[in-house]
């Protein structure tokens, strides 16, 4: 137990929450170190088991593939940590923690029931983080976006559920996709690894986040679903289609985004669908792609929404049209976002090209020209949407005549740490391809490999800077699938209260009559004071609940 | 001066290609500077349906601003 790190995190969660100051940062700091020496050293098989309900649960698994996402999600807790030490919000770095250690306590889970209560967990923890960023846009796009998960959540307790009777074994290991209960649980990993059309929730909420609040917000939630479709549904072929949706969605809305950390989270949908896309491939290689592009991915988008993050903090703008010129003045930051974009753009020596490769390898093996073109292609859209644009427009461009400073020395040294990760990572691939789920002989640097993939990016950078006019930022949002829970739903519902009335209008006085008691009877029990509305004195409410007991006690007797 | 770097970098990857040992995936990609060509097009293509995806749901950056 004590040496779970995902509970490690969320101890330390608890035990920062009433610290301020230095006490808190080293909590922290000790706390997700120790998460990440955790990770390294758990040894495979199962740790713990419980007996609940008559099930056999299994909290505490490990195997490679979980070592490889517990690892990564510790590795982030302790990046994310340094570049929040500023932050003065209390509640979100507790908050994050406790989101953090819930994906490392899903990622470990044995079983579905304990997978669904981490699952849950993260729900909350990652709600509080967008929530504590306290704006009243922060506050409106956590309550969609919890929504949203739980919608989710209840996708997964009923297939779970399902499954458990159907299968009578909690485990969770690859399933099917042919019974009711399995699909209803790949709905709700695909929500979560917000699959086309249910997308919308993640630019919705994340980029709403504080300036720290998104590093953490980009790493948890969508690649706790990636993992769990590695595990439980490899080489479904709906997957490949379902990821190529995400990459080219992710592009083009990205192409059209003024707001800088909305291009970046546009850019995970895209990023998350390569891997949809690997894992749906389903071979050796193609789920190792998927696992290590997962690994890169989380560092070089957490260095990306730093300097994002850098830039929202000392200049307090978002808008790319706000922004232009910082490179004269935010010299690190600019490097850091470019050492981002480039490896987020598979450049040779970076992270990005030892693990997206390996999944377009995957994808030419097992003879599947279509998706290995759609990948090329969108390998050239995200040079284009995340490995230009994000720079340009930010740090170069016009200049804005803003001459911001440097942030703090801990964000800087946040940027430096996942700067240094992802070249060296680049370089020095062995480390991470020992950790990937199956053994291989991928040789990622062949002069071939380099230069095929030079050509297509420089040359996707000729075409951004050839049709830069059609690329210019206007002060715009683009419609998603959220419209249709933002706009219409409640216009429908709006629509359908005036239509009641004026039946209930035309019902004549009875119906009036009927209209005007509901309503009273409304008013009167939920309205301002009314019954269900008061605030209670506790002696009062005791008195209620013993008073519940005393007659569940009598019924009891008397059944 | 910025322009003409980029373009001797980008004439240089094409024909880098001549001096490495070709493994391509499929035939498409044994043609000469494929890769160059199809990065171009499809960045090309992906601009285009993006303005044309603009034309539809583009709304002003207020729009969601009253709920």
């Amino acid at each position: 137990m004590i040496s779970h790190p995902g509970l490690v995190l969320i101890a330390a969660a608890v035990l920062m929450a009433p610290l301020r100051g230095w006490p808190r940062a080293a909590v922290a700091l000790l706390g997700s170190a120790s998460s990440v020496f955790l990770s390294f050293q758990a040894g495979d098989g199962v740790h713990l088991t419980i007996e609940y309900l008559g099930m056999q649960l299994a909290p505490f698994a490990v195997d490679k593939l979980s070592r490889l996402f517990a690892i990564i999600f510790a590795l982030m807790a302790l990046g994310g940590a340094l570049f929040a030490l500023n932050q003065p919000r209390r509640l979100e770095l507790p908050a994050a923690f406790l989101y953090a250690g819930a994906a490392i306590g899903a990622t470990l889970a044995g079983d579905l029931v304990t997978l669904f209560v981490f699952w849950e967990l993260m729900a909350v923890g990652s709600t509080l983080v967008l929530w504590s960023a306290s704006t009243p846009r922060a506050g409106a796009a956590s309550m969609r976006y919890l929504m949203v998960h739980l919608f989710g959540g209840m996708l997964l307790f009923a297939g779970v559920a399902g499954h458990v009777l159907e299968s009578g074994s909690t485990a969770f290991t690859a399933m099917g996709i042919a019974s009711l209960p399995e699909k209803l649980i790949l709905a709700a990993f695909l929500v979560n690894a917000a699959a086309w059309p249910l997308s919308a929730w993640l630019p919705d909420a994340y980029p709403e986040a504080s300036w720290s609040g998104m590093v953490f917000l980009s790493a948890f939630t969508t690649k706790t679903a990636v993992y769990a479709l590695l595990r439980g549904f490899p080489g479904v072929e709906l997957l490949v289609y379902a990821g190529l949706a995400m990459v080219f969605y992710g592009i083009i809305y990205a192409l059209l985004e003024n707001d800088m950390r909305r291009i970046l989270a546009y850019s995970i949908v895209n990023q998350v669908g390569f891997m949809v896309t690997g894992i749906g491939i389903g071979s050796e290689m193609a789920l190792n792609g998927a696992a290590a592009h997962a690994f890169t991915h989380i560092l070089y988008k957490a260095l990306l929404l730093m300097s994002a993050g850098s830039v929202l903090l000392v200049t307090g703008r978002r808008k790319c049209t706000d922004l232009g010129g910082l490179y004269r003045s935010m010299p690190f930051t600019t490097a850091c976002g470019i050492v981002g974009a480039l490896a987020i753009s598979s450049f040779p020596l970076t992270s990005g090209f030892v693990s997206k490769s390996m999944i377009s390898q995957a994808a030419a093996d097992g003879h599947l020209p279509v998706v290995w073109m759609l990948l090329a292609a969108a390998s050239a859209g995200v040079f284009l949407h995340a490995g230009i644009k994000f720079p340009w427009f930010v740090f170069f461009q016009k200049d804005s005549g803003l001459r911001p400073p440097e942030p703090p020395w801990n964000m800087r040294a946040a940027m430096a740490l996942l700067a240094a990760l992802c070249i060296g990572l680049g370089i020095f691939y062995e480390p991470l391809y020992r950790l990937l789920p199956y053994a291989g002989d991928y040789v990622p640097y062949t002069g071939w490999h380099v230069v095929a993939q030079l050509q297509l990016l420089l040359f996707s950078g000729l075409a951004f800077f050839v049709m830069l006019g059609w690329l210019r930022r206007t002060l715009t949002v683009t419609l998603d699938f959220d419209w249709f829970y933002r706009v219409l739903f409640p216009a429908l519902f709006l629509a359908a209260g005036r239509v009641l009335a004026a039946a209930l209008g035309a019902g004549g006085a009875a119906g009036a009559r009927l209209g005007a008691m509901l309503e009273s009877a409304v008013r009167r029990l939920h309205g301002p004071g009314g019954a269900f509305a008061r605030t209670w004195r506790t002696g009062s409410m005791a008195l209620g609940v013993m008073a519940m007991l005393l007659a569940f006690l009598l019924t009891y007797y008397l059944r | 001066m910025i322009w003409r770097t980029f373009l001797v970098v980008l004439a240089a990857s094409v024909l880098a290609q001549l001096f490495v040992a070709a493994h391509p995936s499929f035939a498409l990609e044994a043609l000469f500077a494929w890769n160059a060509l199809y990065g171009f097009l499809a960045c090309a293509a992906l601009i285009l349906a993006a303005r044309a995806l603009a034309l539809l749901l583009k709304r002003p950056d207020d729009y969601y601003d009253d709920d």
